[in-house]
């Protein structure tokens, strides 16, 4: 009898245990957050760290799924008209602020007017241009109760865009678009996310920030999905050294870390197998060439020597340990509603590259008597570093092309490159805002303040300004795609990779799923028994 | 005394305002501004940035502003980490950088100091010959190689103590920061203990001392101790405030929020303000601290008081 009463007790213990491990009975989630948050305003936040804490702090209207698929956030449902320009949003009515308050239409629509107000001083401001009248807003040529949002009733918003926008509703996940606690920001003003008692509409809510220590957020009891929510805590440390930060992580001090260091990345493989999370990430690593300046102005052929003289296997893997992917395109493969459109050279094999980059050097002028002779700009790192010196070498070693490397600290790197006049080639790098291709074309249209470049290209810029009028997905499409031929055609920049986020995450965490934007919500995790 | 305390303080204000007032304008000489980031603003997003923080003003008139909000305490707003007023991160970083700095220094203090007396006593015996090399040791190990190898034996291999991190100074958060920062400390000062009481016990008056038959412990710690701290505390005034405002690696490596991080983030960041008032309080510091040991000195050495 006892035997058998004692088997019963295992077969229970061990039955559930063996379909899924059960949830800790503390519930609280350490992620290694890089460095600390400069602030938890959601419209002035810009640093990926901070914004990882708003996204847990706030909820948008539309959120993403772990997989990336996008879901109703503080909007239960939404209908577009016609022509794609005017969508209805229909508010949960049981969404809380975490001090209790329901969260109205108005919240979110004085939360856009604030963001697109050029006093807000938004870094992000931009990327809401397709609202209606917002490019006055931030030009200040109107006011910021002109833009094309209204609060229809309590919970019915109606958004108006100057143009249909495929991919808005993935915009409405970004912190520029959060909403804000209207009685908080006129009790505090601009400071209220630091000086006053934090109210936010997530599944968290800020308990303690301690400067340079941590950021814990509570669970909002107030949240429309509460019941959904399994962890209680989320504690974000600020992890500015990433070897430190790796030790934290080998100690058992964080469940996840926010980078990895790439030299180590052969033995990381090795150790943490499973724990080690690398997945495509929409980020470019890129060289530009300054086209308004000799000897790259008019001269696309001697860009394409030296784009096509560069092996990017070998930077991947030799250089970066296997931690990016090698790129021929500018937009990164997996974007939203896009093919990247690659460039018939791409599937040449090395020696027939190395042929044309030959031929087009010659044909543009130099040769072993009469060198290439340029200045390679880059911000004082490592890896850039380690990049640089390779390339060099590969146009070295195949055309001849004396570089001088120049490396400069970062901000004076920044507005050097800005300037565009001292520049001649120079790194760059592109993080996607939102999913979609516009993210990456848009910055190398002839007046964007990020085309380093200095390229210009009316049919270029003519098919970005036809596609942000096209409503149709498909046609959208494309038009961009067609607009990256061009930029394949003329050679303004040499992608090298694109980027992969990279994680540590302990084998404990439960709902981490790696995604193209790196988004990891902590309402999708749990903590497993361990 | 108190003429030469009043006028010693007196040398401090001036040098002060010209560590400041240089400060200020090479901050300003650096090219890149804090709001040059890889996203390139919008310009009326860029100027309502920096008129928020009087920016757009003239340089003198800034300049004029900075000061006016020194004489009432008011070290302005950090550019980077919006909403905290620099005086506010100062205030939070000084408790955990005084807390840190203080334990090491008396760490330091204690172990150094007995070493070194230990040591000058068994000159060239098996004791001395074995604390002088583990100092020469200590001094030449930096910070830096001895902090991670320090994390990796107690926390990542023996689960003892944390990695990193700071909760209201729990002891065992603190230990291994403290152990770090004191360790170059200590043997600095065994070895600067040492040579000075060995110097001392060389002098006439010690023989004299020893002649008239009194117990070594004696003529050692009555006769011999005191003339040898002299150089001991002309180290101890710099060394302090260097391990206040050099623990930005210690602090680094053991995630520890205290006032180093902000001198190496805030120049990074052109956080202007933040670099000032950082500067501004090291100065401070320094100039305190060797002040501190001017008096002692004046205590200890009753030469000192005529000059």
């Amino acid at each position: 009898m006892k035997v058998a009463l004692g088997a019963a007790l295992l077969l229970a213990l061990a039955l559930p245990a063996a379909a899924a491990p059960a949830l800790a009975k503390v519930q609280v989630l350490r992620n290694g957050n890089g460095p600390e948050p400069d602030t938890l305003d959601p419209h002035r936040s810009e640093g990926v760290s901070s914004n990882n804490i708003v996204r847990d702090l706030y909820e948008g209207l539309t959120s993403f799924s772990p997989a990336g698929e996008i879901v109703p956030g503080a909007a239960a449902s939404w209908e577009m008209d016609g022509a794609g320009t005017t969508y209805i949003f229909h508010l949960r009515p049981s969404a809380r602020w975490s001090n209790g308050d329901a969260v109205t239409a108005e919240d979110f629509a004085s939360g856009l007017q604030r963001s697109v107000d050029p006093a807000t001083g938004s870094a992000f401001a931009q990327i809401l241009a397709p609202i209606a009248n917002a490019k006055a807003v931030i030009a200040r040529q109107q006011s910021p109760a002109t833009l094309g949002v209204q609060a229809l009733d309590a919970v019915t918003l109606q958004i108006r865009l100057t143009a249909a926008t495929p991919y808005f509703l993935g915009l409405l996940t970004h912190p520029s678009t959060f909403p804000v606690h209207r009685p908080s920001l006129a009790k505090w003003g601009r400071d209220f996310a630091r000086k006053g008692p934090l109210v936010s509409n997530g599944a968290f809510a800020l308990g303690e920030w301690r400067e340079q220590a941590f950021v814990r957020l509570k669970r909002n009891v107030y949240y429309w999905n509460n019941a959904a929510t399994r962890l209680d805590e989320v504690v974000y440390v600020p992890t500015e050294d990433i070897n430190a930060e790796l030790k934290r992580y080998r100690a058992d001090e964080l469940d996840s870390s926010y980078e990895i260091p790439l030299l180590q990345a052969p033995w990381l493989k090795k150790k943490f197998g499973a724990e080690l999370h690398i997945a495509p990430y929409l980020g470019s690593y890129y060289y530009g060439f300054n086209c308004s300046r000799p000897p790259f102005k008019n001269n696309p052929k001697l860009r394409a020597a030296l784009t096509l003289a560069v092996d990017r296997e070998v930077i991947v893997n030799k250089v970066m340990n296997g931690v990016a992917l090698p790129a021929t395109s500018f937009v990164p493969p997996g974007t939203w509603n896009y093919t990247p459109q690659q460039p018939e050279w791409a599937s040449w094999p090395r020696a027939q590259r190395l042929a044309l980059a030959k031929k087009l050097y010659a044909e543009a002028g130099y040769s072993e008597k009469t060198p290439l002779k340029i200045e390679f700009r880059y911000n004082s790192n490592d890896d850039h570093r380690r990049i640089a010196i390779v390339i060099a070498a590969m146009w070295k070693q195949w055309l001849g092309v004396q570089t001088t490397l120049v490396n400069e600290e970062f901000k004076v790197f920044l507005q050097n490159r800005k300037l565009r006049t001292v520049t001649q080639v120079f790194r760059s790098a592109w993080i996607a805002d939102y999913d979609d291709a516009s993210a990456f074309t848009d910055i190398l249209q002839s007046h964007h303040g990020r085309n380093d470049s200095a390229w210009n290209s009316p049919a270029y810029d003519a098919l970005l300004s036809q596609a942000a009028q096209q409503p149709d997905a498909a046609a959208r499409r494309a038009l961009l795609q067609q607009a990256e031929q061009i930029i394949i055609s003329d050679w303004p920049v040499l992608p090298i990779y694109t980027y992969v986020s990279k994680h540590l995450v302990k084998p404990w965490v439960a709902g981490w799923t790696d995604n193209p934007l790196d988004y990891h919500y902590a309402k999708d995790l749990a903590i497993f028994e361990h | 005394m108190l003429l030469f305390a009043l006028k010693r303080l007196a040398t401090g204000i001036p040098t002060l305002l010209l560590l400041m007032t240089l400060t200020f304008f090479l901050m300003r000489l650096a090219p890149g501004g804090p709001f040059d980031k890889e996203r390139s603003l919008p310009p009326e997003i860029e100027l309502a940035l920096k008129a928020e923080y009087h920016l757009d003003e003239s340089l003198p008139r800034q300049y004029a502003h900075y000061l006016g909000g020194l004489l009432r305490g008011d070290l302005g707003p950090s550019f980077q980490y919006q909403g905290s007023r620099v005086s506010e991160l100062l205030g939070k970083g000084l408790k955990v950088s005084a807390l840190l700095g203080g334990l090491a220094m008396l760490l330091a203090l204690l172990l150094g100091a007995a070493a070194g007396i230990f040591a000058a006593v068994r000159q060239h015996r098996w004791p001395d010959v074995t604390l002088m090399s583990a100092a020469l040791l200590g001094i030449s190990i930096p910070a830096y190689v001895i902090a991670p190898l320090m994390v990796l034996v107690f926390a990542v291999t023996l689960h003892w103590l944390p990695a990193g991190g700071w909760a209201d100074g729990r002891v065992a958060d603190v230990l291994l920061p403290v152990l770090a920062l004191a360790l170059a400390q200590v043997a600095a000062i065994a070895r600067l203990m040492r040579g000075a009481l060995l110097e001392v016990l060389h002098a006439p008056f010690i023989r004299t001392a020893r002649a008239k038959g009194l117990p070594e412990r004696i003529v050692i710690f009555r006769h011999a101790l005191k003339p040898a701290l002299m150089p001991l505390l002309s180290h101890l005034g710099p060394a302090t405030a260097g391990i206040l405002t050099g623990s930005v690696v210690v602090e680094q490596i053991f995630d520890v929020p205290g006032i180093g991080r902000y001198f190496v983030q805030g120049a990074l960041n052109r956080d202007y303000t933040l670099v000032l008032g950082v500067v501004s309080f090291y100065g401070a510091l320094i100039v305190l601290f060797n002040f501190v040991v001017d008096l002692l000195y004046g205590v200890l050495d009753p030469r000192v008081r005529l000059t």
